[in-house]
Parts: structure tokens; sequence; C-alpha cells
């Protein structure tokens, strides 16, 4: 970092465009948001809060939120306890099978989303569960597992198994040794793993496109419906909402990890 | 400890096992057994063309992605803590962003009324409006916007450990810095281009968002295939077995790459 010879310079301008290039498309739909004309011009001719009263006002619209925050809300109460001890499983075992039961648990990470959503949507309709709530809720439970599985074994890594061991001399059973010694020491890769798990559903796309729709339609299929149609600057207005509640869970996620070191 | 495995593990059977098993019944059996499906796969041209669009645009996302990527990775590597924040905060920011938000936020900026044509012909660069989404394009731009973060993430974490001593070492022997950077860092943070050049490939191969809503009806990658053969036509058989290729190619990757480097630190990075 001590001289300023041109490579040196092309390079620094080349990465400021490159961040640029990434972070400009997650800010441009803030002042889009904002504008007061149906057509996007660049910086808007005034500023309103019009997309958003129209947003507010719409039955649709607020129909599909409630649905989204409650297939959120039940995937992170589903998901977070079978995730803890699917990961608690896995760290304490030392079994050969285990290894396999943890790739399978990982393969909704591995199979393209458009084969499960299909692959689902088949099951769905054989079983009467297309545009249910409940099936909306397992498909999201199932995509939200890898993320818990994942920041749930990795805290158990830096926890010290003997903790558990010396309670359960002491007399604690299994269970209680567990929520009294261990849950308390990796509540933060739980709580990051939920988040993920929240996020995750709140932001599902391609399975919500096959399997819901009536009344259970999450505000995603109707997002990606609109779209299709025409551009419409309510969806700026969602967009904004949904991008500031993804940032703030992660920045939560974030600074709870950093307190537990 | 298994027992308790089981309750995520029946999810995980119900959810995804049995549905893409499923899918894999449905393209062999239809009435008896059959390998129609297959056969027009590998003989309609609409199949292969689509087959072959879809590799080819992931080839060019992926190889994009890589060069805008890897400097990035490099310079959150070697510059002072704070500016590597800030450098990972602008990547892993558009990474928490609904791949949906960005793809219209891409729409937005790239129609022909769009802020890009807008400030092209405000220059007086262009007369017209340029084309530049509802092409493939588009489609390549957004998809290498959204797949971005997958590349970076996996380089960092290989080159964050590439111990700084080397390049002195080199630099203390003589070597120039090109020199050291091409011997010295370039061969040692291979595993992570190799991680991210995978996962960016493998993501992009079943795209299905950004081809559908940016790419005007003309990109019709193989995603989009499984899904009009679903919604339009009702071809369940056909859209099986064209799932079940896309399938087996991205196994076969995976497979392939997992001999150099563990699945798991591919996959760690999503």
């Amino acid at each position: 970092m001590k001289t300023f010879s041109l490579p040196r310079i092309v390079f620094v301008v080349f990465c400021a465009l490159v961040l640029l290039y990434l972070i400009l498309p997650v800010l441009i739909i803030v002042p889009m948001s904002f504008s007061s004309t149906r057509f996007l011009t660049f910086p808007p001719p005034s500023l309103s809060l019009r997309w958003y009263e129209e947003y507010i006002g719409n039955a649709a619209w607020m129909q599909a939120t409630r649905v989204t925050f409650a297939v959120a809300a039940l995937t992170v109460l589903i998901a977070t306890p079978l995730g803890v001890a699917a990961a608690y499983a896995i760290s304490n075992s030392k079994m050969r099978l285990m290894r396999i039961v943890h790739m399978m648990l990982m393969l909704p990470l591995v199979v393209p989303i458009i084969i499960t959503a299909v692959g689902i949507f088949f099951v769905y309709a054989k079983v009467g569960l297309v545009a249910t709530m409940s099936g909306l809720v397992l498909a999201n439970v199932m995509l939200g597992l890898p993320y818990v599985i994942t920041s749930v074994v990795a805290g158990l890594q830096s926890f010290d198994p003997a903790q558990e061991m010396v309670a359960r001399s002491l007399g604690m059973n299994r269970l209680r040794s567990f929520f009294a010694v261990t849950l308390p020491q990796i509540k933060a890769s739980v709580l990051t793993g939920a988040i993920f798990a929240f996020i995750s559903a709140m932001d599902e796309t391609v399975v919500g496109l096959f399997i819901s729709g009536g009344q259970y339609q999450p505000l995603t299929k109707r997002m990606f419906t609109a779209l299709r149609d025409e551009i419409d600057p309510t969806i700026a207005a969602i967009s904004t909402l949904m991008t500031a509640a993804s940032f703030l869970l992660v920045l939560i996620a974030s600074t709870r990890q950093k307190k537990s070191g | 400890m298994l027992a308790l495995a089981s309750p995520a593990l029946l999810v995980i059977l119900l959810l995804i096992v049995l549905p893409v098993g499923w899918l894999a019944w449905q393209s062999i059996y239809h009435d008896g057994f059959t390998l129609e499906n297959y056969r027009r796969i590998f003989s309609e041209a609409i199949y292969w063309r689509s087959f072959s669009l879809t590799f080819q645009i992931s080839l060019l996302v992926t190889v994009l992605a890589l060069l805008l990527g890897y400097p990035i990775a490099y310079a959150a590597s070697v510059v002072p803590k704070g500016w590597s924040v800030l450098i990972l905060a602008l990547v892993i920011l558009p990474f928490w962003t609904s791949v949906l938000v960005r793809a219209y936020a891409w729409l937005a900026l790239l129609q022909r009324t769009g802020v890009v044509n807008q400030f092209l012909q405000y220059l007086g660069i262009i007369d017209e409006p340029l084309a530049l989404v509802h092409n493939t394009f588009g489609t390549v731009v957004a998809t290498v916007h959204i797949l971005l973060p997958f590349m970076v993430l996996p380089l960092y974490a290989t080159m964050q450990k590439i111990p700084h001593d080397l390049m002195q070492a080199g630099a203390s022997l003589g070597g120039s810095p090109s020199h050291n950077f091409w011997r010295i860092f370039l061969p040692l943070s291979l595993p992570g281009v190799l991680a991210g050049t995978t996962l960016v490939f493998v993501l992009c191969l079943g795209f299905y968002i950004t081809p559908e809503l940016l790419g005007g009806g003309r990109t019709v990658m193989v995603s989009l295939l499984v899904s009009r053969n679903v919604e339009l036509y009702d071809q369940w058989g056909a859209a099986s077995a064209v799932g079940v290729v896309l399938l087996v190619s991205v196994l076969v990757i995976f497979l392939i790459v997992g001999r150099f480097i563990p699945l798991d630190r591919i996959l760690g990075q999503k």
C-alpha cells in the first residue's frame, strides 16, 4: 500500500466498480419505492408514500403478507428443534451411518430448486396438499433444515462435550444436562440458524410458485406473478420492506454471534 | 443418537427424497415402462438447444463471476481489517436480499425506460434505448450479480488462510510482486477457485427466477423447460425426464469435484 502505481490504481477502480455493481441494484429499489410517478425515473421527480399506501391498502397484498409471516414463523418453530436435535446427534455420534444422515440432511442445498419444486408438486397433488398452509410450511421446514443444522453443528464444534459429561456424572439425565449446560452455550448458533431459516422461508419463491394457491399464496408468489405482467412500483415498496427485514435479522444474528465469541 | 436425528430425517425423506424419487419414476413409467421421454430429450431439437444454452450460459456466468470475484476476494484478503469488513459487508448484503427482489431491481434498471438507458441517452452515447433486458444479456447480468457472492465467499475463505509471510519470503528472495502473485498466491488460492466455480456453475444450471423474469421467453434454460412442461403442457413425464438429466448432471459435477475438495467445504458457503 505504499506506491500509487498505475496497475494499483486500475485494480482499486476495478474493485470499486464491481462492488458498486453488487450493491447498486439492492439500493436502487429504495428511491424507486418513494417515487411519486408510476414510471421509473431516476432521480424520482418528487417523493411520496403512494406505493406504500397502495400496498397497505390492498387486501390481496396484506393477505399474502400474513401468509408469508405465518409460514416463516411456523417454519422456524418446527425446523429449529428438529435441526438442533439432528445437529446434536451428528456431533455426538461416531457412527459411519451418521455421516450419510448428515449428507442426506444437506440434500435441499444440492438438488436444484426447480426439481425439488416440481417433485413436491407431484407428491402434493396426489395427497391433496397443494394450495394448503400445511403444505407450504412443510416444504419450508425441509428447505430451512440445512441452515439450522449447519449453524448448530458449527456451534457444537466449539463446545466441550466433557462439560455435559460432568453434569451427567453429577446425576442429571441427558435431556436435563443438554438444556442446563449445552443449550445456553450454543444459543447464539441456534438463534443464527433460526434466523436463516426464517429468511429462507420469507424469500422462498420457486417452490411456492408451484404448490401455493388460492388464499394461501405467499408474498413472493404474488410479486412474481405481478412482475410477469408489468412493473408495478408497489413491488418496489414491498421489496424495500423485505430487504429491510432481512438486513435487520442478519444484523441481529451477527451481533449475537460476536457476543458469544 | 439416530433417534434424535430421525424427525429431521423424516422431513427430508418425505419432502425431497420421495418427491425426487417419484419424479424419476414418472420419467420412466407411464402405463408401463418407457424410455420415450429420454428419447425425446436426446432427439428433439428444442430439448437439445435448451440443454446446450443452459451449459453455455452457466459457463459464461461462471467465468464472469470468477473474473469479477477474484480481485474482490483478493482485495478483501490483503487490505487492513476495517476495509476487508467493508468489502465483505458489500458482498454479503446482496446475498441476503431476496433473489426475486434483485431480479426486480435489474428489470427496473435495464428496461427500455430504465435507469441505465435513460442515463446513456442523457449522456448522448445512444439515441435509441438499447434492448438490455428480456434477452440473454439481461439474464446473464442479473444471474452474475446474484451468484457473485457464492464465488467471492469461498475464494476469500481460502485466500485468508494463505500466510502473508510466504509473499514476503518471495519478495526477499528477489521475486517481483507479479511473479510472487502468479507463482505463490494464485496456486495456493486454487482450492477456493474450484469451490467457487463449482458452486456458481451448479447453481446456475438450475436457475429459474432470472431466466423466467429477465429472459423474455427466449432464454429457455432447462429449469424453464421443466416448469413449462408441467404448467403449460401438462407433460409430467417429459418434465420429470428433463429434471432427472439436470439432477444427474449436478450430482456428477459434485462427485468429480468432491474427489479434489471435501463437499461440505463447497456447500458450507450456501
